[in-house]
């Protein structure tokens, strides 16, 4: 008996390796490299855009997309390493800094949202109504319970510069750093009863399970930019600039502006990002 | 604990709706794990087998690195592979970043130390006047080999448990060198933690009850090898 079950364990065990090289037989006549290796904020894929985006770019392309979900100062890191083809992110400054020490090309505007204030419905610090910057003074007079992303991401550097414009340092019980994505974050400010820095998209997805309300919105310090950069393949000769270009052309396409502008219609009652081909950062102010 | 309810039945109908993306993610998980496990036992049991039975010149220090390696933890394994393996990185040229073989070579690293400790202690802990015995009755040291380990069986088989339970429950590892790439590095434990991630507190108690009930079958399997052994001793 015991012999059998040791057969029956290894006949398993192949059995499931020749399903997994079917699987990866199936593609039809792909491009020459068709892993493109994508490395974005996690706020594209906690939202749920890119179960959308993906399916639909892999199809038409036969392009293979690696997403690499983590926060916006880990991925454009990647892209400055070389270690990532095609980089989706919102740190307009940062981004900026990469493009210009050459790890990057061709940075096009995709898409917007914008960041809101959640907190506690009772809005303990009262910044219903005022700007970002005068809401974080109150907050920080206050001593209200503040929880930051505290992991670079970009939502992590808009917030800092807002505390920059501000003039404040935050510092003490008062101000937590979660170090954490934006899903966990939402959830320790729910938790703690404290305010947080979130985008729009991200929040909408939470909101089910979180107590938090909209604080503040519509400041217009407060847009979320969305950039796609490919990396330089002047630079890194291993990047699948094909695939990478290939990508940052279809989110732009009519096609792929399309699916980001009406994602998450249905589902919220409001589109989770406005689609921005063509537009330039002057449109918004920057 | 109304997510708790909703949760085992999320689980119950998505298994029993076999939901193509469930499977999948569940069969690679076995897949990278048990790789790994065996990877680790055809490694680790000689391994053990060598440190419990030769003496040598710093058997000790070599001791003393398994042992600590048993609580490696799989976040430092995950980096120092993805170090090993970026693009320009010292084996870039073998593409392997973020492929289920990085998984593989990463779980191995984790799980090796913890089956070649256990495989020692096992065999250690077999009477010593037995192989002994073995040698003046005639046998070759092939023989007494084989003779220890299945002597040995229930501690041996123990091991693979602790193995494979160690891998196929870790997140970090695969994570960083994995990626949680949706059809092609996504394991339980990563789809989990995405799932936390985007809210879905439902879907990811499914996931864990899944991986739960996964881990557990393949436990009672080997648990019934190591009791079949025990008979056959009797």
């Amino acid at each position: 008996m015991k012999r059998y079950a040791f057969i029956g364990l290894a006949v398993l065990f192949m059995l499931s390796f020749v399903g997994c090289s079917k699987v990866e037989e199936k593609k039809a006549a792909p491009p020459q490299n068709p892993d493109v290796i994508l490395s974005t904020t996690t706020s594209t894929q906690d939202s749920g855009l890119l179960d959308v985006l993906l399916p639909a770019f892999e199809k038409k392309t036969g392009y293979k997309v690696k997403t690499i979900a983590v926060g916006s100062g880990q991925a454009l890191a990647m892209g400055e390493k070389g270690e990532a083809d095609v980089l989706l992110v919102h740190a307009p400054d940062a981004e900026k800094k990469v493009v210009a020490s050459g790890a990057a090309i061709n940075r096009r505007l995709v898409m917007h949202n914008d960041f809101i204030i959640v907190g506690p419905a009772d809005d303990p610090a009262r910044i219903r109504g005022k700007t970002a910057v005068e809401a974080l003074k109150s907050i920080a007079q206050g001593a209200k319970l503040f929880v930051s992303r505290g992991d670079d991401s970009g939502t992590d550097k808009m917030e800092k510069s807002l505390w920059k414009t501000a003039n404040i340092k935050p510092a003490g019980a008062w101000y937590l750093e979660a170090g954490a994505g934006m899903g966990q974050t939402l959830k320790i400010a729910d938790e703690k009863r404290g305010y947080t820095l979130s985008d729009r998209a991200t929040f909408l997805a939470q909101q089910k399970n979180v107590a938090l309300a909209i604080a503040l919105e519509g400041d217009p310090k407060l847009l979320n930019i969305y950039h796609v950069m490919e990396v330089n393949p002047e630079k890194f000769a291993k990047v699948n600039n094909a695939g990478a270009k290939a990508f940052a052309d279809f989110l732009l396409s009519e096609e792929g502006q399309a699916l980001i502008a009406t994602y998450g219609k249905d589902k919220y009652g409001q589109p989770l990002f406005f689609a921005d081909s063509g537009k330039s950062e002057k449109e918004f102010g920057l | 604990m109304d997510v708790l309810r909703e949760g085992i039945r999320a689980a119950a109908q998505l298994l029993s709706a076999g939901d193509p993306e469930i499977i999948e993610v569940l069969l690679l998980t076995f897949k990278v794990s048990g790789a790994a496990t065996l990877i680790s036992v055809l490694l680790g049991v000689p391994l053990g087998l060598y440190l419990a039975l030769k003496e040598f010149y710093g058997k000790q220090f070599i001791k003393g690195i398994v042992n600590f390696g048993m609580g490696l933890p799989p976040v430092v394994v995950g980096l120092f592979v993805s170090l090993l393996l970026w693009r320009y990185g010292p084996w870039g040229e073998l593409a392997l970043m973020y492929t289920p073989t990085a998984m593989v070579m990463a779980q191995t690293l984790i799980a090796l130390p913890i089956v070649t400790g256990l495989s020692f202690a096992a065999i250690v802990s077999v009477n010593p006047r037995l192989r002994l015995q073995l040698y003046s009755l005639g046998a070759t040291s092939r023989q007494v080999n084989w003779m220890l380990i299945k002597e040995a069986r229930l501690g041996l088989i123990a091991a693979v448990i602790a193995g494979f339970g160690r891998v196929v429950s870790e997140v970090g590892a695969a994570m960083m060198v994995g990626g949680n790439i949706k059809g092609q590095t996504r394991v339980l434990t990563t789809a989990t933690v995405m799932e936390v991630g985007k809210g879905n507190y439902d879907t990811a108690l499914a996931l864990s009850f899944i991986l739960l009930v996964a881990a557990y079958s393949v436990v009672v399997v080997l648990t019934w090898l190591q009791h079949s052994g025990k008979r056959e001793i009797l």
